[in-house]
């Protein structure tokens, strides 16, 4: 779990870097990018590509800075019994697509849902989202052997309460980096 | 509210129904009926007592769970019976008790006891069974569900299903890790035992027809594959890794076959693998999520949750994939069926009111009741004999397991210590 944290993170931060114009190599020791849980860890701040943290980051009007802010959003999320992406996921997943075309890494969608339901509806729903997400990569010109999409359903919340506002953040598909 | 004006009601209707006749073996008719009432004596004891429960206190524990009887308290009893020689029926008339049990047990050698019990017909003045067993202590227990098996068949004339066993999931967390184990314990949640344990999710777990195996779903590579592993030793095999998803195991009742759900072929399919040959066959074609088989008694016929009217919905198709049809109408949500062993009943979890609960659905009828009134209801589980509906909820943000009456009108909830508890799977019934 830590190694792909880290992976992801050190992916996500070269892909900050390579959108802002500057070097592409990566670092070992950069700061990483919680993707487990909604709580930033300890070991890092989450920063978009002007070096400001991002939820303090205002973006601006250029090319760059809006898709380096999506580009730092490693999740989307979906309305209820639903696979079809929203308007932000939507243009999340395209940013991803510019990445991917950039970049020779391959990509893991990992598709999840809300705990109302049957947990094996809810796996194969899961599963839905992270097609959806990965139909628009291929659309984009990503070749399906860089795609792989996995299902947890409901097996792996990311907000364990019992209401709408837990429920809504677990409706998701987590986007990670491999190699 | 509503359910206790409705027990008062079978009360009364009982009372009324029932003056002095002896009425012990009730038939299953329509209308409501009332639990029989009976008197479960402590069983005189000579040697160590069991450690964890007496058997008179497990057996009364089993047939108040099943709804089917009402135990008439401990603290009215006039005298204390071991054998149906000591027993004054004016005793027990007076307590308005239609049956009573009585028994005993004697340690002959260092932990193996002589266990002897009597079911009397307190009306009639008469033994209705009596048996006895030489046991080791550690049998006890199961000894004890045994009984009330051959006291809840006697007086209700249906097979009991107390000496049975639960699988099910429970997560616990320390700190930031998770631990997922499958479990396995007797029907009243006693003496579990863990079966697997792992960091990432497991699911689904489904009994073997002879109950020597469970199939389950792990994630231990990260990724959903499907399981069969043996009870006895831990053996296991690996069934499905396919590309995509790999979940729903469900045993044929023969034994045979394992349904199963994949996306190997692009989105969720219902498969079978025929344990003999190892052959996989393909039965839905449809580009909706078919998912959740459950196989109806006979092997020949399997009941399903698909989407493609655009909402789940349960339909039912024959073993070969042929003659799929549409079973459920009513609501927008309606899943994870499973089969009674008769074949009369339908268990599903159905949405109403944003609710997630417990539904039967008549097979024959297609009428559907509601059992359930709670918000995040799962898994619902038939108990061989098709009487209690075991399944998974919530309860103060905890999931817990609870059972119910086919009929709706008797709720329980089974409470563990640790950890979230999930998807509970009742087994057939034990080979002894």
């Amino acid at each position: 779990m830590k190694k792909t944290t880290l992976v992801t993170g050190v992916i996500l931060l070269s892909a900050m870097v390579a959108v802002s114009g500057c070097n592409k190599k990566t670092r070992k020791d950069g700061p990483t990018v919680d993707t487990d849980s909604v709580t930033t860890s300890g070991t890092g701040t989450e920063f978009g590509p002007d070096g400001q943290p991002l939820g303090e980051w205002q973006g601006g009007e250029g090319a760059a800075g809006a898709a380096g802010d999506l580009l730092s959003q490693t999740r989307i999320y979906f309305e209820y019994d639903s696979s079809s992406l929203t308007a932000e996921g939507q243009a999340i997943i395209e940013a991803h697509a510019g990445f991917l075309n950039g970049n020779s890494v391959s990509v893991v969608l990992e598709g999840h849902a809300d705990e109302r339901g049957t947990r094996e509806y809810n796996l194969a729903l899961g599963e839905r989202r992270a097609m959806a997400a990965a139909d628009v990569l291929m659309a984009l010109g990503i070749d399906s052997s860089r795609i792989e999409t996995v299902s947890y359903g409901e097996e792996n919340p990311i907000a364990e309460g019992h209401d709408e506002s837990a429920w809504s953040m677990n409706r998701r598909v987590e986007i990670r980096y491999g190699n | 509210m509503l359910k206790k004006i409705l027990i008062l009601t079978a009360l009364l209707t009982a009372m009324l129904a029932t003056p002095a006749r002896a009425v012990l073996t009730i038939e299953i008719t329509q209308g409501i009926e009332a639990g029989i009432p009976i008197a479960v004596v402590p069983f005189a004891w000579q040697g160590t007592p069991m450690q964890d429960d007496r058997m008179a206190d497990i057996i009364q524990a089993d047939l108040n769970r099943s709804g089917r009887f009402e135990s008439i308290p401990r603290q009215d009893f006039l005298s204390r019976p071991s054998d149906i020689r000591q027993v004054k029926y004016k005793d027990w008339r007076l307590l308005k008790a239609e049956a009573l049990v009585v028994g005993q047990a004697k340690e002959i050698s260092p932990g193996k006891f002589n266990v002897q019990f009597q079911l009397i017909d307190v009306f009639k003045g008469k033994q209705l069974a009596g048996y006895r067993y030489t046991v080791s202590a550690r049998q006890l227990r199961k000894l004890s569900h045994q009984i009330s098996d051959i006291i809840y068949h006697k007086l209700t004339g249906e097979k009991g299903a107390f000496n049975t066993r639960i699988a099910y999931i429970t997560r616990e967390k320390a700190g930031n890790k998770k631990r997922y184990l499958l479990k396995v314990a007797d029907s009243d949640g006693y003496k579990p035992r863990t079966i697997l344990e792992s960091p990432q999710p497991l699911m689904s777990p489904a009994w073997s027809p002879d109950a020597s195996k469970l199939a389950y779903v792990s994630f231990e590579k990260r990724r959903s594959m499907i399981f069969v592993q043996r009870l006895n030793d831990g053996k296991r095999e690996k069934i499905a890794s396919f590309k995509g998803i790999n979940s729903a195991p469900a045993f044929s009742p023969d034994g045979r076959k394992l349904a199963f759900v994949t996306s190997k072929d692009g989105n969720p399919e219902i498969y079978v693998y025929d344990f003999a040959t190892r052959a996989i066959k393909r039965l839905t074609r449809h580009h909706g999520i078919d998912t959740e088989p459950s196989w109806m008694p006979g092997s020949n016929r399997l009941v399903f949750t698909s989407d493609r009217s655009g909402q789940p919905q349960v339909y039912q198709m024959n073993a070969d994939g042929s003659g799929v049809s549409r079973l459920t109408y009513k609501g927008k949500y309606n899943a994870r069926p499973s089969v009674s062993d008769d074949g009369r009943l339908l268990v599903m979890i159905s949405r109403g009111s944003g609710r997630y609960h417990v539904a039967v659905m008549d097979m024959r009828t297609k009428e559907v009741t509601r059992l359930t009134d709670t918000l995040l209801d799962e898994s619902p589980s038939f108990a061989p004999n098709g009487r209690m509906v075991l399944y998974a909820t919530e309860q103060q943000g905890k999931g817990v397991l609870a059972a119910v009456s086919a009929d709706g009108k008797i709720h329980q909830t089974i409470k563990f210590l640790q950890g979230d508890v999930r998807e509970p799977a009742w087994s057939p019934y034990l080979r002894r």
